[in-house]
C-alpha cells in the first residue's frame, strides 16, 4: 500500500506546525489520473523539497496547492488541502482568493512587460495596499537580493534583466505582499550555475520568514536547501503514468537512510 | 473553473499585520463578471452580424424572388422600364472576369512566391519585392479603377486592335476594344488579387518542413528540380487554397469592375467586349433604384453572397487541410 | 505532406547531361526575375500617375474648398475628407470595442468553446465578404429604416468590414502574450478580468493597434459600401451651425469614383489629387502601424 508509506513518513517529520496539510487522493486531467494517494504536510519556516523522476507529478502536486491547476481543462481533485485550518478546495472557495495568500514562482522567469518597480508593486496594487508602496518594493527587492543591482534602474523594463535577475525579480514580486507560503516550481531550471547558487542562497534566507515548497529535478539542490524531502515516483502498472508519494522525511534521512527500495534506487541513480 | 463567483467567499484567513494579502474586493468580482459578460456579448454580436446579413438581405430579396423566380437567374435583359430583370450576363461576367484574373494572378502570384521563398535573392532584396506586393494590396480599389481607365485601357488598345484584326476568328478576340471591357477589368482585377495569392502561397511554401527541402537537395537535384518536383507539390494544397481565396476576392470586387468592365448586359466570350458583373450591377443601379428594382437587386446581392460564400468556405477548408498536413 | 516519393522520381536526372540542366536552370531563373519585375510595374505606374497627375493639382485649397459642379473651375474635396474621417470614426467606434471584446473571449475566456469556434468561422467568412454586400446590408438595415442616405449608414457598412479584421488580429495579438506571463498574473490571484486588463491587453496593445490601423486603412479606402449608404454630397457635413448627420455625406473614395467618369478636366484633376491624398493616408496608417506594431516582449 502506497498510502501507508506516506502515513509512515508523517510522524517522522519534526515538530514544527504544519501550515499546509495536503492530502491528495486523486488528481485527474480528464480521464488521465496524474497523481494518487499522496499525503504531504508542509511545515512552517521550512523548505519542503519535491523530488522524483520526470512525469511523477511533482509539479502537478505543487500547482494543486494554490489551485493553479483549476486553469487546466479537465482538472479534477479529490482530497483536501488544509491551509491554516481551511480547505483550499472547500465548497464555494474561489481559487482567485486562495492564490492571494500563496505566492508562486515558476520554472521560466516570467516578469511582466513593465518596469522593475511596477513588477514588484503589481501584487501590492492588486491587493489595494494602503501603506508606502515604494518602501515595500524596496524591502521585497532587498529580500530577493536584487536591490543593489537594480536600485538605480527601477523604471527600466523587467524584461531587460538577465535570466537570473529576472527570476529574483519574480521572487521579489511574489514576496512583496508577504504571503504565508511560497511555491517554487523548479525555479532554477532555466538558470546558469552561478544564478542558481544565488537563488538557492536566497531560498535558505527566505525560509526565516516564509514557508516554502520547492519542486526540483536536481537532487543535489534538494540536499543543499531542503529541510524535508518528498520523493515521488511513477506508477505505470495501470497502463498510464500516475505519480504518487513514495516517502517523505527529513532530507538527511531520505538521502542517507531511505526506507523504501524505490527511493534508494532513485537517489543512487539506478533509474531516473 | 470559476463559474460561480461568490461575493463573500468562505475562505477567510486571519489578518496578518505583516502581510498585504487580501482577497479581491466585491467590486473586483463585479468588474470581472461584467467584463466577461461583455466579452461574451461581443462574440455573440459577430454571429448575430452574420445571421443578420443573411437574414436582412434574404428578407429584402424575398419579394423579388417570389415575383420573378428563376427568370432573374436566367434572363438576359435588364430593362427597368419593361420590368425585365435578368442577371445571367452579370453572373457570367462575374465568373468570367474572376477566372481570367485568377489565371493571370495565379501565374504571377505563385511565381513570385517561389521567387521570394526559394533563396533566389539576398534577404534584403526579397524584402523589397515582398513590400512591393504588399503595397499593391494597400491601394484602394477606386484608385485602381481610375488608373485602369486612364493608363491600362489606352496601353492595351493597340494590342487588342491588332489581335482583333489579325486573329478575330478566335472567339476570344471577336470584338474590338472600344474603351471599357472585360480584359482591362480582368487585368486590374488580377493586380488586385495578386497580393492575396502571393502572400498565401508564400506562407504555404515557407511552411514546407526544412527536412523535405534538405532531402531534395541531398538527392542531388538542381535548385529548380527541387522546387518544381518537391517544394511545389509539398505546398500544393496551400497554393491551391491561395488561388481559391484569390478567386473569392475577385468575385466580390466591385469598384475596379464598375469603372472598367463597361456595364453592358451582354453574353460574350470576347475579351474585348464590354460586360457586366454582379457587384458592378449593384453598385451602378442601387443609388437610383425604385422599390421594384431594389427587390431584384437584393436578389442579385443574395446570389453574389451565395457564390462568394461557397468559394470562401472552400478556400478556408483547403487552408485548414493544408495546415493540418504540415503538422 | 512530406512526399518523399518525389525526390526518388528526380533521381534519373543524375544521368542527364549537365549542360542541359544548367541551361534550363538559367532560363527558369531569368524567367523568375522577369516575372518579379513585371509584377512590380503596376505599382510603379500607379505611384507615378498619382505623383505627376495628382501632385500637380495638390494645393491648400483642395483641402478647404467644396467640390466644383459642372464647368466650375477650382474647388476641392474638403467636405469629402471630413466625411471620410467622420464615417471611418463611426465605423471604428462600433467595430473596435466590439472586436476587442470578442477577441478577449476568443483568445482567453473560451478559446475552445463552441461559441468561439463558430464566431471565428463567422469572422473568417466576414473577411471574405464582398465589400459591396456590406453596403447592401447597411442599405437594408439603416437606409431603408431611416429613409435617408447618411453618414451613420456609411459608418455601419464600414464597421461590418472592419470588425473581422479587428477581431482576428486582436485575437492573434492576445494569443502572442506569453502564457508564462498570464500564469504569473493568475498565480498572484488576479481575476480573469484583471489578468486581461492589467496584463494581456497592455502587453498585446502594439499588435492590437496594428490590427485596428489596418482596419482603419482598409475602411478609409473603401468605395463600394458607401455608394448607396452615404451617397455623396456637395456640402460640408458641418453645415449652417449643426452637424448634418442624417444627410447624404461625401467621402474621398466616392468623389474619386464620381469624378473619374466626368468629361471635365478640372474634376478629373481633382480625382487624381484625391487619389493621391487617399493613398498617402492609407500608406501612412500602414507605415505607422508597422512601426508601432512591434511587440516588446
Amino acid at each position: 500500500m502506497n498510502v501507508s508509506a506516506a502515513q509512515q513518513a508523517a510522524p517522522v517529520a519534526s515538530q514544527a506546525p504544519v501550515v499546509m496539510d495536503c492530502k491528495l487522493d486523486k488528481i485527474f486531467y480528464g480521464n488521465f489520473m496524474a497523481v494518487r494517494d499522496s499525503h504531504v504536510p508542509i511545515e512552517k519556516n521550512k523548505i519542503t523539497g519535491f523530488i522524483g523522476p520526470s512525469g511523477c507529478g511533482k509539479s502537478t502536486v505543487l500547482r494543486s496547492l494554490n489551485r493553479m491547476n483549476d486553469l487546466v481543462k479537465g482538472f479534477r481533485f479529490e482530497g483536501h488541502v488544509h491551509f491554516l485550518g481551511q480547505d483550499v478546495y472547500g465548497k464555494g472557495v474561489d481559487p482567485v482568493v486562495v492564490r492571494r495568500y500563496i505566492g508562486m514562482v515558476f520554472q521560466q522567469p516570467n516578469p511582466f512587460s513593465m518596469s522593475i518597480f511596477d513588477n514588484v508593486a503589481f501584487g501590492l496594487r492588486l491587493n489595494r495596499y494602503k501603506g508606502d508602496i515604494g518602501d515595500r518594493v524596496k524591502h521585497a527587492l532587498q529580500g530577493a537580493a536584487l536591490w543593489d543591482e537594480v536600485k538605480d534602474k527601477l523604471k527600466v523594463s523587467g524584461l531587460s534583466l538577465s535570466g537570473g535577475q529576472q527570476q529574483r525579480l519574480c521572487i521579489a514580486r511574489a514576496i512583496a505582499t508577504e504571503p504565508e507560503v511560497l511555491l517554487l516550481d523548479e525555479p532554477c531550471s532555466a538558470l546558469d550555475p552561478i544564478a542558481t547558487r544565488r537563488v538557492e542562497e536566497l531560498m535558505v534566507e527566505l525560509k526565516k520568514d516564509y514557508t516554502i515548497a520547492l519542486v526540483t529535478h536536481n537532487m543535489q539542490q534538494a540536499i543543499r536547501v531542503a529541510d524535508t524531502t518528498a520523493f515521488f515516483s511513477v506508477d505505470i502498472s495501470q497502463g498510464s503514468r500516475t505519480g504518487y508519494l513514495v516517502e517523505m522525511g527529513p532530507t538527511t534521512q531520505i538521502f542517507q537512510n531511505p526506507r523504501e527500495q524505490l527511493t534508494d534506487d532513485y537517489i543512487s541513480g539506478k533509474f531516473s | 473553473m470559476y463559474r460561480k463567483q461568490s461575493m463573500n467567499t468562505p475562505f477567510d484567513i486571519p489578518d496578518n499585520p505583516d502581510s498585504a494579502c487580501r482577497p479581491p474586493s466585491a467590486k473586483d468580482f463585479l468588474v470581472d463578471r461584467i467584463f466577461r459578460g461583455l466579452a461574451r456579448i461581443g462574440v455573440a454580436l459577430i454571429l448575430a452580424l452574420v445571421l443578420a446579413l443573411i437574414f436582412e438581405i434574404g428578407r429584402k430579396a424575398l419579394p423579388g424572388m417570389e415575383k420573378h423566380g428563376l427568370d432573374v437567374l436566367f434572363g438576359t435583359v435588364w430593362d427597368v422600364n419593361q420590368g425585365k430583370y435578368g442577371i445571367l450576363p452579370a453572373i457570367w461576367g462575374t465568373l468570367y472576369s474572376a477566372f481570367i484574373a485568377l489565371l493571370i494572378a495565379g501565374f504571377f502570384g505563385v511565381s513570385m512566391a517561389i521567387f521570394l521563398t526559394q533563396d533566389f535573392l539576398p534577404a534584403k532584396l526579397a524584402a523589397v519585392f515582398r513590400t512591393i506586393v504588399e503595397l499593391l494590396a494597400a491601394i484602394p480599389s477606386v484608385v485602381y479603377g481610375l488608373w485602369g481607365i486612364y493608363v491600362v485601357i489606352p496601353a492595351i488598345r493597340p494590342l487588342t486592335a491588332w489581335l482583333n484584326s489579325e486573329l478575330g476568328w478566335i472567339p476570344f478576340f471577336g470584338t474590338s476594344l472600344s474603351g471599357p471591357g472585360l480584359l482591362p477589368a480582368a487585368l486590374v482585377l488580377a493586380i488586385m488579387i495578386l497580393p492575396t495569392v502571393a502572400a498565401v502561397s508564400q506562407d504555404a511554401l515557407a511552411s514546407v518542413p526544412m527536412k523535405t527541402k534538405q532531402a531534395a537537395y541531398g538527392l542531388g537535384t538542381t535548385h529548380w528540380e527541387a522546387i518544381l518536383k518537391v517544394m511545389v507539390p509539398s505546398a500544393a494544397t496551400g497554393i491551391f487554397g491561395s488561388l481559391v481565396l484569390g478567386l473569392g476576392r475577385a468575385l466580390g470586387e466591385t469598384m475596379a469592375l464598375a469603372m472598367l468592365v463597361g456595364n453592358a448586359n451582354t453574353l460574350s466570350v470576347s475579351l474585348f467586349a464590354p460586360a457586366n458583373t454582379l457587384a458592378a450591377l449593384l453598385a451602378l443601379n442601387f443609388p437610383e433604384a425604385g422599390p421594384n428594382e431594389v427587390e431584384v437587386l437584393m436578389y442579385a446581392a443574395l446570389v453574389l453572397m451565395f457564390i462568394t460564400l461557397l468559394v470562401n468556405v472552400l478556400g478556408s477548408l483547403l487552408m485548414l487541410y493544408a495546415q493540418r498536413g504540415n503538422k | 505532406m512530406t512526399d518523399l516519393s518525389q525526390p526518388v522520381t528526380a533521381l534519373p536526372s543524375l544521368q542527364r547531361r549537365f549542360e542541359g540542366r544548367a541551361l534550363r536552370s538559367l532560363v527558369l531563373t531569368s524567367l523568375a526575375w522577369i516575372i518579379a519585375i513585371v509584377a512590380s510595374v503596376p505599382l510603379i505606374s500607379v505611384l507615378y500617375m498619382l505623383i505627376t497627375k495628382g501632385g500637380a493639382r495638390l494645393s491648400l485649397e483642395v483641402f478647404t474648398e467644396l467640390p466644383p459642379t459642372g464647368f466650375e473651375m477650382g474647388g476641392g474635396f474638403g467636405n469629402a475628407m471630413a466625411g471620410t474621417f467622420v464615417m471611418v470614426g463611426i465605423a471604428a467606434a462600433i467595430a473596435v470595442p466590439v472586436g476587442i471584446l470578442a477577441a478577449v473571449f476568443l483568445a482567453e475566456l473560451g478559446p475552445d468553446s463552441k461559441l468561439a469556434n463558430a464566431a471565428r468561422f463567422a469572422a473568417k467568412m466576414l473577411t471574405g465578404l464582398p465589400s459591396i454586400l456590406a453596403g447592401v446590408f447597411a442599405y437594408a438595415l439603416v437606409v431603408m429604416t431611416t429613409g435617408t442616405y447618411s453618414a451613420p449608414a456609411g459608418g455601419v457598412a464600414l464597421a461590418v468590414l472592419m470588425l473581422p479584421i479587428v477581431v482576428l488580429t486582436a485575437e492573434e495579438a492576445m494569443k502572442m502574450v506569453p502564457k508564462i506571463m498570464k500564469d504569473a498574473a493568475y498565480g498572484m490571484g488576479c481575476t480573469r478580468a484583471q489578468v486581461i486588463m492589467k496584463i494581456i491587453l497592455p502587453t498585446g496593445l502594439p499588435a492590437i493597434l496594428t490590427g485596428v490601423m489596418l482596419a482603419v486603412a482598409r475602411a478609409a479606402g473603401e468605395t463600394a459600401p458607401l455608394l448607396f449608404t452615404a451617397l455623396f454630397s456637395n456640402y460640408w457635413i458641418y453645415h449652417e451651425g449643426s452637424l448634418a448627420v442624417m444627410n447624404p455625406t461625401a467621402s474621398l473614395a466616392v468623389l474619386i469614383y464620381n469624378f473619374s467618369g466626368m468629361p471635365f478636366d478640372n474634376q478629373l484633376e481633382l480625382a487624381w489629387a484625391a487619389s493621391l491624398v487617399l493613398v498617402i493616408i492609407v500608406l501612412l496608417v500602414n507605415i505607422v502601424s508597422r512601426i508601432f506594431g512591434k511587440p516588446k516582449y
